[in-house]
Formats: C-alpha cells, structure tokens, sequence
C-alpha cells in the first residue's frame, strides 16, 4: 500500500510543469543573467522597484500601471483599463513565458528605449511579487 | 521503529500530499477563462484598446495596420509572425500582405467620414474627457463595444 501510494506521488509530482509561474520565469531569466555574468548576484526587488520609476523619456512603467502594481492601472493614450500587475493582486499574471517576453520587448522599448536585460526583467518580477497591497 | 501504524502513518501523509498536489494541478488545469476562449484577434488588438469591430475597417486598411505594428499609432504592438498570420486571417487579410513593409499611415476608424457623422454632437471636449481620453476609447461610451454593440440605447458619455 505505501509504495502504490508513493508511486502515485511520484508519478504526480514529475508530470510536466502545467503553466510557467513568477518564480520559475524569473529563475529562468535570473540563470540568464548569471551566463554573462559570473558575478551576477540574483534578483532584486529594490533593483526593479527603481527600474519601475525610471521615466527617461515620456513614460515610465507606472504610467500605465500605476505607482502601486497591485492597482488597476489605465492606457496612457487610450484610457482602457489594466487589470493589476502584480500576481500578489493578480493571478492571472506572470504566467506564460511567451506572454510576459512579448510584452516586456514592447513596453521596455516604449518606455525605456532600449530592451530590457534578463538581468532587469529578474528584478521586476522580484518587485512584482514582493509588491504588498496597500503598500 | 517501522511499525505497522507508523507506516500507516507515513501511507496517509503520501496519500494527502498526492491528493493536495491533484488538486492543486486541477485547478491549475482550468484557466480562468477556459469557456470562451478569446480569439487572437481579441486577444492581441483588445488588449490596449477596444476589440474594434472588425467590419469597421476594410481588409486592405488593416493589412497596413497590420504591416506596421512595431510603429503603431505611437507604441510598439509587434507579434511574432504566426500570432500576425493568425490575426491577419481574421481580418480577412493575407497573411504575406500583412508582413510586407508599408510607407502608408495606418488609417483610423475615427478619421472615417461615418465616425465624424455618428459622432457629431459629441465634442472635442467630451472625447478627450480624463473619463474618456480619447475617441478610440469606444468603450468609455458605448459598453458593449467589444461586442459590436454600439446602439443609442447603450451609449453614455461619461463625465
Ligand atoms: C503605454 C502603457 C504601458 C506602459 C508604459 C507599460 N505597460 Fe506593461 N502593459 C501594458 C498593457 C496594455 C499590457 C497588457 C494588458 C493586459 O494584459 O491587461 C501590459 C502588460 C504587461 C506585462 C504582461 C504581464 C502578464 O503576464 O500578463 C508585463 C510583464 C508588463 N506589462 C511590464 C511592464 C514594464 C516592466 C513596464 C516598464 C518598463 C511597462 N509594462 C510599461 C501597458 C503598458
Ligand atoms: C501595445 C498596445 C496596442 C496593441 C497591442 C494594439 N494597439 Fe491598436 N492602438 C494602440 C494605440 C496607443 C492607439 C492610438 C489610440 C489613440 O489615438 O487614442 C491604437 C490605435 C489603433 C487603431 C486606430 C483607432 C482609431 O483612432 O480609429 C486601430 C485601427 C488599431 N489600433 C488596430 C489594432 C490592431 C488590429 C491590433 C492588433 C494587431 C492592435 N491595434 C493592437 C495601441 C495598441
Ligand atoms: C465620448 C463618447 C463616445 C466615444 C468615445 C465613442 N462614441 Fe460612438 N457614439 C457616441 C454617441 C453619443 C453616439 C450617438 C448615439 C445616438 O444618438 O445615436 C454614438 C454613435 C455611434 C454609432 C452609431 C450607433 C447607432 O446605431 O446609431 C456607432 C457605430 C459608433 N458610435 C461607434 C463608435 C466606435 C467604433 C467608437 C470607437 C472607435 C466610438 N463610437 C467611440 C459616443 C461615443
């Protein structure tokens, strides 16, 4: 009886990831950032909360999503609403890899000028997810 | 110390945690909104704007919108090209035609003599409302926008 009921654990717990979460994207980009860089010291949330902030040109991130990435942020120039950010807000998420990558070359591009490194993507999860409500 | 209820023990834990895991992966299974799945026309044009109606358009002006889309009307909306193609069949556009290189400027369906007549009692100033921001903002006024309902009896002027 144990070992049928381990097996079953077992086979459970191998079966293929079923959706990509916050934490594995930004390991996956964090082990990015360590392959060009062998000093690299992981993801920071106070990194990505200045990242964030940074308004070069027109925009910055919360522009569009808000000072507080648990809010409902709004389209600079269309208006139509954002859902939060931040997967503490927002399950829905941080949750498909191909998603998060299109929208990070778009809106780094637009905000910043330039793509963001995996480095950068790395702390902005780190801040997204440790983002409080209310906070 | 394997005693008979000690593994018994052991037995139920395993079992909880399979059956915690089981139902944590059922719920991960189901995405939130797995009965309408939105089309990749809806998907990737309403996400910063209106799903305009696709009939607001005609073919050849969105494949322009289309071959454009890294410069659209002031932010990056590129899609990779089988997104694109996906999108372009929707809107009855060949998918060669809407990767092909365009100088024209994406045309606008607020800039189309119809819009401006529908629209004329509506002001400069009630379109670029904070409430409203913008007359491609179609949804601030007309609540089932996304669904091609645009009626008199639905619409409301924010203020
Ligand atoms: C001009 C407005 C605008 C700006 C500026 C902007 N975004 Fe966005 N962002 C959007 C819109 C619109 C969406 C998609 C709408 C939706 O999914 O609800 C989005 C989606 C995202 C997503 C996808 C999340 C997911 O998994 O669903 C990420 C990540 C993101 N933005 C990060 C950023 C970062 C980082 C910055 C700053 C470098 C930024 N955005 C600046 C408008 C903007
Ligand atoms: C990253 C954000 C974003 C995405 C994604 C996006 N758009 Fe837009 N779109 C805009 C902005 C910003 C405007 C300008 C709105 C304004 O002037 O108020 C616009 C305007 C338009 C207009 C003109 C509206 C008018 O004034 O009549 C059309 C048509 C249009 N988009 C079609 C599309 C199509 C088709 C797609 C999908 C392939 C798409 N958009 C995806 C941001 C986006
Ligand atoms: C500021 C508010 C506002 C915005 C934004 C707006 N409309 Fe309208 N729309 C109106 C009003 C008011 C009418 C006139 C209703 C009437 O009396 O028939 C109207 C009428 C219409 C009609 C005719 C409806 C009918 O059956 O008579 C259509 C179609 C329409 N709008 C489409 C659009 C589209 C598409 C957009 C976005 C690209 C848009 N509207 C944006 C306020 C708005």
């Amino acid at each position: 009886m144990f070992r049928k009921a381990l097996l079953a654990a077992t086979v459970l717990l191998a079966a293929p990831a079923l959706t990509d979460t916050p934490e594995s994207l930004m390991r996956g980009y964090a082990e990015q950032a360590r392959t060009t860089s062998a000093s690299y010291a992981g993801p920071s949330p106070a990194a990505g909360r200045r990242l964030f902030h940074q308004q070069p040109r027109d925009w910055s991130c919360a522009t569009c999503h808000t000072d507080q990435p648990t809010a409902t942020g709004r389209h600079a120039i269309t208006g139509k609403a954002i859902g939060p950010l931040s997967p503490v807000a927002n399950p829905e998420r941080l949750r498909d890899a191909a998603k998060v990558e299109k929208w990070f070359k778009r809106n780094c591009s637009d905000t910043l000028g330039r793509p963001c490194t995996p480095a950068e993507k790395a702390d902005l999860i780190a801040f997204l997810l440790g983002a409080r409500e209310g906070a | 110390m394997r005693t008979r209820s000690g593994i018994r023990r052991i037995d139920r834990i395993v079992w909880s945690l399979a059956t915690v895991f089981l139902a944590h992966a059922a719920v991960a299974a189901v995405p939130p909104a797995q009965a309408a799945k939105p089309t990749a026309y809806a998907e990737e044009c309403g996400a910063c704007h209106t799903a305009y109606p696709t009939r607001l358009l005609r073919p050849a002006d969105w494949a322009v919108v289309l071959a454009s889309l890294d410069r659209h009307f002031g932010v990056d909306a590129s899609l990779d090209s089988t997104t694109r193609a996906a999108v372009a069949t929707q809107l009855g556009v060949d998918p060669a035609v809407s990767s092909a290189a365009t100088a024209k400027a994406a045309p606008r369906i607020t800039q189309q003599g119809w819009f401006r007549e529908e629209h004329d009692e509506v002001s400069a100033q009630q379109f670029r409302s904070p409430a409203v921001r913008s007359a491609a903002n179609c949804n601030a006024c007309h609540a089932g926008a996304d669904r091609d309902q645009f009626d008199e009896h639905s619409v409301r002027i924010p203020r």
